[in-house]
């Protein structure tokens, strides 16, 4: 593998309520690690409510409260050495996002200022972060780099609104990609864009990474779309990593439970067989199940799952599953 | 075989813009279809192709601005709306907005059952409340007396059909069922749909972007391109073998879990939608890889295609020629 862009270490945050009194453990992100190398699309699935948005927001060191770090660290791999993203002040953060690590976030609809010209969007974000540029000089920046990447310039001078959903998720894109940061995060990028679109997005990030030579990290629960660009996927069940491989053997030969229902889930065409989908229904995270989080799910469950969650440990040089079926 | 519902060429136009500079969109244009006892079938397309719009008018929430819905051969008349409302209900794309998070569900249960007096008494309701719900693989205890904030996406969304099922409709209206839910439950909601064909005969319109599970539920389905119907016939046949350049367009888009099957070539994605809205001709033409020059001119007509209805000038010659 690649040299390590960015790592975690058994990294828990929660999200803790205060409810009258009583205190709610939120367990959204409850001991991951991640290894992710440079220059591949680590792509992260699974389903709504288990963890993956928070996962992000740890990831860049969004963390405000309820959410809380309660342990771990987030390492990443800049000019030589490690930082960790919990050491860092707030101005150091500022710079280091957009300029090393850009997130695109979820829905962005919403992302974009609506009384705001796109051209003054792209201004704001190259003055704040390149010192010495005039507005002209700003400008003639957002128009080269939306030239490049194959998006009409014209869009520079209309409001967001005039935009379709699937163009504004692509400036969006843009926007992060503006600084030509060596990491990406992208989060559920292609949720609520219908088909033609989402592959025109799809293919825009893929342009990109392919010129940046960066790392993504997305997150979609659409396994289509995770067989379309990412390298490696991690799975996620209820705040941990339940199995991680390259794209291929995820789907080739899963090895969790819960990756080889998900997998089998998904229509595929020339195919009208029933298809059942995972049984029952997501984990509460802040009452999670004893031992592994999808015992009460799993059909193949032993009196050990109930008990104690097992590690992710290899079973190939690339291969981690985390369940007491796999292995010795 | 009777039709139990017939659409006719309907037709809604929106206005939009001030006084001095009126736009008008065809949101749908002369849209005709109709749907079988037991059949489930499905009006696909990209967001913004006057699917929703056509169920909306269905439902009578919209006026349309001409054409004709036909209910077991009956026009739909105002005061007639018990009756016909009866017979079809809706589910709506997100659950969470379907209920109102500070009511109980049930009390929509209670409710449908009062406004149509299906029941006489509490505990017959009860009766018939747990018969639907165990219809959709719930049970009465565990819903009773709970928010909807309680429930899970999936969950709800059964919730919501089983509240339709409680007039025993003959049509269920499914706008988006299944875009809100996790791709781990999607098929749990769609197999629930085939189910309710099989046991009681309940024919479903499945309004879908998703083309993958309308080819894994339904019998015959219609594609949509901003506002028109391109192509219509057994989804065996339009999925599998797609003639409008659109359907193949969409066919070729959707992601196939597979690895080793991933996108080639590119795509041409419209930057402002309303252009397409206003041209003259097929809709299509400005990304059609097989554009001619009466497309750009002339709404091409429909055209019986092996067994699969085409609105394409493609086949125009072909047709003629036979």
């Amino acid at each position: 593998m690649s040299r390590t862009i960015l790592r975690t270490e058994q990294l828990k945050a929660f999200y803790v309520l205060d409810l009258f009194g009583t205190q709610k453990v939120i367990k959204a992100v409850n001991g991951v690690d991640l290894d992710i190398g440079e220059n591949e699309v680590y792509g992260i699935a699974g389903e709504s409510g288990c963890g993956k948005s928070t996962l992000l927001k740890a990831l860049v060191g969004a963390i405000e409260p309820p959410l809380r770090l309660i342990g771990g660290r987030v390492l990443y791999q800049m000019v030589g050495e490690e930082v960790d993203i919990s050491s860092l002040d707030p101005e150091e953060k500022r710079r280091l996002r957009w300029e090393y690590v850009s997130y695109v976030p979820q829905g962005s609809m919403s992302v974009l200022n609506p009384v705001l010209k796109l051209k003054e969007t792209f201004r704001d974000f190259i003055e704040s972060h390149v010192s010495g540029k005039t507005g002209k000089e700003a400008f003639e920046i957002a128009r080269e780099h939306i030239v490049r990447l194959g998006l009409p310039p014209q869009i520079l001078n209309a409001y967001p609104h005039q935009l379709s959903g699937g163009m504004r998720q692509r400036v969006t894109i843009a926007l992060a990609a503006l600084l030509k940061p060596p990491l990406m995060i992208a989060d559920e990028p292609t949720t609520a864009l219908d088909v033609v679109v989402q592959r025109g997005v799809v293919q825009l990030l893929k342009d990109i990474q392919r010129t940046l030579e960066n790392t993504i990290v997305l997150v979609t629960h659409d396994m289509g779309v995770q067989a379309n660009i990412a390298d490696r996927i991690g799975i996620m069940y209820a705040g941990k990593i339940v199995e991680e491989a390259p794209t291929g053997q995820i789907f080739g030969e899963p090895l969790h439970p819960y990756t080889c229902y998900l997998i089998d889930s998904l229509p595929h065409f020339g195919d009208k067989a029933t298809r059942t989908s995972v049984p029952g229904s997501p984990p509460s995270l802040s009452n999670p199940p004893d031992g592994c989080p999808f015992h009460p799910r799993c059909p193949q469950a032993l009196d050990l799952c109930t008990e104690q969650m097992p590690d992710l440990k290899y079973v190939d040089h690339s291969h981690k599953v985390a369940c007491w079926l796999v292995g010795d | 075989m009777e039709e139990l519902l017939q659409v006719d060429r309907l037709t809604k136009i929106f206005s939009l813009g001030s006084m001095i500079s009126r736009i008008r969109i065809t949101a749908a244009d002369n849209v005709s279809f109709s749907i079988r006892p037991a059949e489930i079938f499905a009006l696909a397309g990209e967001s913004g192709c006057g699917k929703t719009t056509t169920a909306r008018m269905i439902l009578g929430f919209e006026e349309p601005t001409s054409g004709t819905i036909l209910y077991r051969g009956q026009k739909i008349a105002r005061n007639e709306k018990v009756w016909f409302t009866r017979g079809i209900q809706a589910i709506f794309q997100d659950p969470f907005g379907t209920f109102n998070p500070l009511r109980t569900v049930d009390r929509y249960f209670f409710e449908t059952l009062r406004n149509y007096k299906l029941a006489g008494s509490t505990k017959e309701a009860v009766g018939l409340i747990d018969q639907k719900l165990r219809a959709v693989g719930l049970a009465y205890d565990e819903f009773s007396g709970k928010y909807p904030g309680e429930f899970s996406g999936g969950q709800l969304q059964r919730i919501s059909i089983a509240r339709a099922l409680l007039t025993n409709p003959t049509l269920l209206i499914a706008d988006e069922p299944v875009s809100m839910v996790d791709a781990s439950l999607r098929m749990s909601i769609v197999n629930l749909f085939k189910q309710l064909k099989e046991e009681l005969g309940v024919s479903v319109l499945y309004i879908t972007h998703d083309l993958a599970t309308a080819y894994y539920v339904s019998d015959r389905i219609a594609i949509m391109f901003r506002g028109h119907m391109v192509e219509m016939g057994s989804v065996e046949k339009v999925l599998m073998d797609p003639k409008h350049p659109y359907t193949r367009l969409l066919r070729e888009s959707i992601p196939e879990a597979d690895p080793t099957r991933c996108w080639r070539g590119t795509v041409r994605l419209t930057d402002i939608e309303q252009e397409e809205y206003l041209k003259q001709g097929c809709r299509f033409a400005g990304r059609c890889p097989m554009v001619m020059d009466i497309c750009k001119q002339q709404v091409p007509a429909d055209l019986n295609v092996d067994g699969v209805l085409v609105r394409c000038h493609l086949y125009t010659s072909q047709v003629d020629s036979r």
